[in-house]
């Protein structure tokens, strides 16, 4: 007896033994990865949730453009796939909450970054538009929106126009609709709709929540124009005024087009609808050029891409842009980053790749897509405005409040008075 | 005194690993969860403290419990729950009754019964997104297309995008995932219940329906609980099902999961751990009184 005994406390104090070794041994491990900066061995951790398709070969060319301009400092890929970037920003939630920042991470630019600012997550990178000669190089309507209190937080890698209509020229014309035919007024638009309702067509498609907002903010724009719209974010437009309800209506009667299966389907499952011709018109941001252009489609003679009815003339811009951490545990590694990012070397190679245009206005068209071309011309002479559903205009938590109260509407759980006070309450929230 | 520290030490000592690593990152993160969701914590700054925040007690539990769109998680929660509780018990027990005669084959049909349970919810759950498609008539894909084919049209319906009741379409997968769960459970109790006690009710003259009525129910009883119990706090506790048939942000489909979800990635900390806190004290209330129970039984 005596023996199982000691032989049982032994075996008690080995576990707990190996328990605290284990314990230590993890966390000397993590901190002795993190903190290998400095000297020859420095390495940017570059955090981003470009991790598959023309993401990640934008990511690839870009990486290659930062391995010539800083041959010295090791590139770690931080890429994190999942949820269209939802798992990234989860995670990336949780190492700022726990002070283990990434050297710099990818971010929609705009009040998408306002969460972190106030937290006093983000160093302001102002400086180093100075040092990298970068105030000239955006346009002005952009540094506009990238400032908050003065200072700037990120540095923009690429823009994607977010107001763009879609259509496959064989469905319209098919039923009678000039496919070039571009459209003054949503009225105007909505009546074409109507026609190929009647033909049995489903006239617009659109995806789950996200993308029927989405639609929304690009409606509001058409009815309100671009000062009206940008009133709307920062309070000078009334939400309960005449004016949203009339556009609400054009978002509910727009909604009427759409396909059943809605909440169901992702972008690219509307987006193809268009493609496959199962549905004439889709609303999508211009990263769906991909999807068309892999399929064989050619612009101009299978499927066309305008301005949506109403907003020719304003560029609906969201922005990935990067970012230097409170905190990074290289930063000059991160400086280094962000040079390549703001460098016009940087962001040809890298938009050429992943189908978007560069933040700088100096960029050679001749370098690009046909789409791409046209988008560089409006993105250099239109009103540039933020978008509402990529983290532009509102900061995370109004959004995710437009975005429930936009479902509540689309699903018949709310009436249209209601969508309104919900949406004036989301944005009056903060 | 040395005596009792000899005879309580070592099993104490072998204990304290899993009993410190249990009190802190299950007790003592409930009561931080707990601490977090008496806050006003709504904002990413306050989490760093950069803005002040205060402590605002059960403000907001009745904030989130007087709030139309929580009361309609927590109404899809219960709609959700007592389907899929139903679903299940009623499928499990009759392939249990099935299968409790023996019959040829019984292992291959036990292993179709039970197969489900090993797919994961996220990829049942991205198959049986295409499956529970609302398309209809022409554009009609999934069961709704099946329905076509076979003749059986006025069955097509929008599935998990009724408002109302849309919440119970996503039991169905849960249930056919499940059912083969509870079968076993439910096989289990028919197979430990003793040849003599049929025998003996037949040589009493039971008709087949006194047997089950009278010796055969009343055996199962626990094993209905235990049933009942494990299918119950898994329902209140959905999540990942959920998520991957539907989105975070369709209203159809909210659950209090889901809104806690949306908080948290809102940076609202607060209103997120006091959903937490409330799922919590739901599940209690399903699973204490069982245990309560069991304890009370094994004295």
């Amino acid at each position: 007896m005596r023996v199982t005994h000691k032989t049982g406390s032994m075996v008690a104090g080995v576990a707990v033994a190996a328990l605290t070794l284990g314990a230590c041994s993890g966390s000397s491990n993590d901190s002795g990865g993190d903190s290998s900066g400095g000297g020859a061995g420095e390495q940017v951790e570059v955090f981003t949730w470009w991790a598959a398709g023309s993401e990640k070969a934008g990511l690839d060319a870009l990486v290659n453009v930062f391995e010539e301009q800083h041959p010295d400092i090791e590139f770690v890929n931080g890429a994190v796939a999942g949820g269209a970037g939802s798992a990234a920003k989860d995670l990336l939630q949780s190492r700022l909450q726990a002070n283990d920042p990434p050297d710099t991470f990818q971010a929609h630019a705009g009040m998408e970054l306002l969460d972190y600012i106030n937290a006093a997550q983000l160093q302001d990178v102002s400086p180093l538009y100075d040092e990298f000669n970068l105030r000239e190089a955006f346009p002005a309507d952009l540094m506009d929106l990238l400032t908050h209190d003065g200072q700037i937080y990120s540095i923009p890698s690429n823009v994607h126009r977010a107001n763009v209509l879609w259509a496959n020229s064989g469905v319209l014309e098919e039923n009678g609709i000039d496919p070039n035919a571009t459209y003054a007024s949503l009225d105007d638009w909505f009546a074409d709709l109507d026609a190929l309702q009647e033909a049995g067509v489903t006239p617009l498609s659109v995806a789950t929540a996200w993308t029927q907002v989405h639609l929304l903010e690009t409606i509001l724009l058409a009815d309100l124009g671009a000062d009206a719209y940008n009133g709307l974010w920062d309070g000078s437009t009334d939400w309960e005024g005449a004016d949203v309800s009339a556009a609400l209506e054009d978002f509910e009667q727009a909604m009427s087009y759409t396909n059943t299966d809605r909440d169901g389907l992702d972008w690219p499952e509307a987006t193809q609808m268009v493609i496959d011709g199962n549905a004439a018109f889709n609303v999508m941001g211009d990263w769906a050029v991909a999807a068309f252009e892999e399929q064989g489609q050619e612009l101009g003679t299978d499927f066309t891409a305008n301005p949506v009815p109403g907003t020719d003339g304003v560029f609906d811009f969201l922005a990935d842009s990067f970012t230097l951490p409170v905190g990074a545990p290289d930063e000059e590694g991160a400086r280094a980053w962000l040079e390549t990012v703001s460098s016009a070397e940087g962001q040809t190679a890298f938009n050429v790749a992943k189908g978007s245009i560069p933040a700088r206005v100096d960029a050679d068209p001749a370098d690009f897509s046909a789409y791409q071309q046209t988008a560089m011309e409006s993105y250099g002479q239109d009103t540039i405005v933020p978008s509402l559903a990529h983290g532009a205009a509102v900061p995370v938590a109004e959004l995710n409040a437009i975005t429930d109260a936009t479902s509540r509407f689309t699903s018949g759980a709310a009436d249209l008075s209601t969508f309104q006070s919900e949406l004036a309450a989301a944005v009056a929230a903060s | 005194m040395t005596h009792t520290l000899k005879r309580v030490g070592p099993p104490l000592l072998l204990l304290a690993p899993s009993l410190i690593l249990v009190g802190v990152f299950v007790y003592g993160l409930i009561a931080v969860n707990f601490g977090t969701s008496t806050t006003d914590i709504h904002t990413a700054a306050q989490t760093t403290g950069q803005e002040p925040s205060n402590t605002v007690w059960f403000d907001n539990y009745l904030d989130l419990l007087g709030n139309d769109a929580f009361q309609h998680s927590l109404r899809n929660l219960l709609l959700y729950t007592a389907v899929f509780l139903c679903g299940t018990l009623v499928m499990g027990f009759l392939w249990a009754w099935l299968l409790e005669r023996p019959i040829r084959g019984e292992g291959i049909f036990r292993s179709i019964y039970l197969f489900p349970m090993a797919v994961s919810f996220v990829a049942s759950g991205v198959v049986w997104r295409w499956l529970l498609n609302s398309g209809q008539d022409e554009s009609a894909t999934g069961l709704n297309r099946l329905f076509q084919m076979t003749g059986l049209d006025f069955l097509q319906n929008n599935w998990w995008n009724n408002v109302d009741y849309g919440i119970t379409a996503i039991a169905i997968p849960a249930i056919w995932q499940l059912s083969g769960y509870v079968m076993a459970l439910f096989l289990a109790g028919f197979r430990g219940i003793p040849d003599e006690l049929r025998e003996a009710a037949r040589m009493d003259g039971a008709t087949t329906w006194q047997l089950y009525r009278h010796v055969l129910f009343p055996q199962l009883s626990p094993v209905a609980l235990s049933a009942l119990i494990i299918i119950g706090h898994m329902s209140l506790k959905s999540f990942d099902l959920i998520m991957s048939i539907s989105k975070p942000a369709n209203y159809q489909t909210k659950v209090p999961a889901v809104d806690m979800y949306v908080f948290k990635s809102s940076f609202d900390y607060a209103n997120a751990a006091a959903i937490g806190s409330i799922l919590l004290v739901l599940v209690a209330v399903v699973v204490v009184p069982y245990l309560v129970r069991t304890n009370r039984r094994e004295r």
